[in-house]
């Protein structure tokens, strides 16, 4: 059967990729794309590790059929950095450790990309919250949810001094 | 298996019609993990979210029109909707994370069919109607009469769920949901509990509605427990006659979540306390 040909932007980039109607876009984005960034960790929508934005919108890549990205607009992890400079929250994730295998580490930051654009300036129980699709089975979630206050302090001092 | 997204009910029916094997979908939520437990493929999945009547929320004469394919994150920001019927949107709101609930949809969870499935019981207890397109066009239904056992509904081949529609309750009334899970997020039901309360000005009450979830092969609603409550003020002796009631009416299983016993009696505590928090909101004009 003949491929799904699909047009949408990624990271800010016009794209484009072939699929085949039942994939899930996650496998589109690594395999066609070679956007690794985005991981399965369960294919079931219980582990974020596949999370992405789409519209704006956290989605888990693994439970979005590929043929539903055309027209959208996607940010995976490797759009979230400015170039070479690092978004605060990756700066915060690596200098508070906040990751060891590395495997959960894309779906938290775009789950915490997510909170931070829509609550810059969160309490501890609404990052808890808000990161409660994303699974991590070796750092542990402390340093995580110290990590993502931290980047909201950061951006916000970031704002601060840009007002004045 | 092939994607189709039509953008209009009258295109999603004719697809439903020419493809024997042919499945709607919103948020693919509950159907990519069935697909991934080894459910075979449909051959047209017909994604309905392309569809403006499918995923619109708004209130229209008196009446709440939910779209049936409507991520359960746009029903958790709209604020009126929210002071309308806010256990309904608070149940929607249980519904998985934040990336689910970008997804998941209300016609999802009622035609998946789970017992367990959280926005349900909100809806009988709020006496939703759910529009159902097909081949012979329109018709409305109670979203009760929809689930008929687990994974199973009385839609007919060729029918699926437009909208859901809500009538903006009366001045005194306020809904509630409560759920037990064995965690604090991101759990199923051990049981679910819906009530919808009017009181008067007096605080007797003169309407009543309850509905439980998880005790039962589909969310039932319990006329023998919110019967007992008209005429009465909501005090404690009336709350002990609806957990008694409740727990009478569970007739739930045994699984890894809990045993029947334990599940008979939360269902009474739960449902007691979810009677008690409506009548709570209803008194102090937290409902419309
Ligand atoms: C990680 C995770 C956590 C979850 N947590 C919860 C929870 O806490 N509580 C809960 O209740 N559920 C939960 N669910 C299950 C699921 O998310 C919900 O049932 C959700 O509401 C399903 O909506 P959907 O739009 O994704 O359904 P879909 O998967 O798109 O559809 C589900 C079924 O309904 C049919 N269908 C969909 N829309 C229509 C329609 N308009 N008309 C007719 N048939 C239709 C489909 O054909 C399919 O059979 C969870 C799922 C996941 C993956
Ligand atoms: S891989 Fe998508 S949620 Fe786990
Ligand atoms: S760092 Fe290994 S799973 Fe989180």
């Amino acid at each position: 059967m003949s491929r799904t040909h699909v047009r949408c932007r990624i990271n800010g980039d016009d794209a484009e990729f072939l699929c085949d109607a039942g994939d899930a876009l996650l496998d589109a984005l690594r395999d066609e794309m070679g956007l690794m960034g985005a991981k399965e960790g369960c294919g079931t929508g219980d582990c974020g590790a596949c999370s992405i934005l789409m519209d704006g919108r956290l989605q888990c890549s693994c439970l979005v059929f590929a043929p539903e990205a055309e027209g959208s607009s996607i940010v995976t992890v490797e759009g979230i950095a400015d170039g070479d400079r690092l978004h605060p929250l990756q700066q915060c994730f690596l200098e508070g450790a906040a990751l060891q295998c590395g495997v959960c580490t894309p779906g938290f930051l775009v789950a915490a990309k997510a909170l931070l654009d829509r609550n810059p300036d969160p309490t501890e129980t609404e990052v808890r919250y808000a990161l409660a699709g994303n699974l991590c089975r070796c750092t542990g979630y402390d340093k995580i949810v110290r990590s993502v206050l931290a980047a909201a302090a950061v951006m916000q001092q970031g704002k601060e001094e840009a007002a004045r | 298996m092939r994607y189709a997204a039509p953008t209009s009910v009258a295109e999603a029916v004719a697809l439903l019609g020419t493809e024997p094997n042919s499945r709607v979908f919103a948020g693919a939520t509950d159907l990519v993990p069935q697909l991934r437990a080894g459910r075979p493929e449909p051959g047209v999945a017909i994604d309905l979210k392309k569809i403006p009547r499918l995923t619109s929320v708004a209130i229209d004469d008196g009446t709440w029109r939910i779209g049936a394919a409507a991520p359960t994150s746009d029903l958790t920001a709209n604020e009126a909707l929210t002071a309308d019927v806010p256990g309904l949107v608070y149940a929607s709101g249980l519904i998985g994370s934040d990336q689910i609930q970008n997804r998941a949809s209300l016609g999802g969870n009622l035609c998946n069919a789970s017992p367990a499935a959280d926005a349900v019981p909100p809806l009988l207890v709020n006496t939703a109607q759910a529009v159902v397109a097909g081949p012979d066009g329109e018709r409305t239904v109670p979203v009760a009469d929809i689930p008929t056992g687990p994974g199973r509904t009385s839609l007919r081949p060729g029918e699926f769920v437009v909208e859901f529609l809500i009538d903006r309750p009366p001045p005194g009334t306020a809904d509630a949901y409560l759920r037990l899970i064995p965690r604090t997020e991101m759990d199923i039901a051990i049981v679910g509990a819906a009530a919808r309360i009017t009181l008067d000005a007096d605080g007797s009450c003169v309407a009543a509605a309850i509905a439980l979830g998880a005790v039962a092969p589909t969310v039932i609603t319990v006329p023998a427990a919110s019967g007992g409550l008209i005429g009465q003020p909501i005090d404690a002796r009336a709350l002990a006659a609806v957990a008694a009631a409740a727990s009478a009416a569970a007739s739930p299983i045994d699984d890894k979540r809990g045993t029947v016993t334990y599940r008979r009696q939360v269902a009474g505590v739960l449902a007691k306390r979810a009677v008690a928090e409506a009548a709570g909101r209803a008194r102090n004009g937290d409902g419309p």
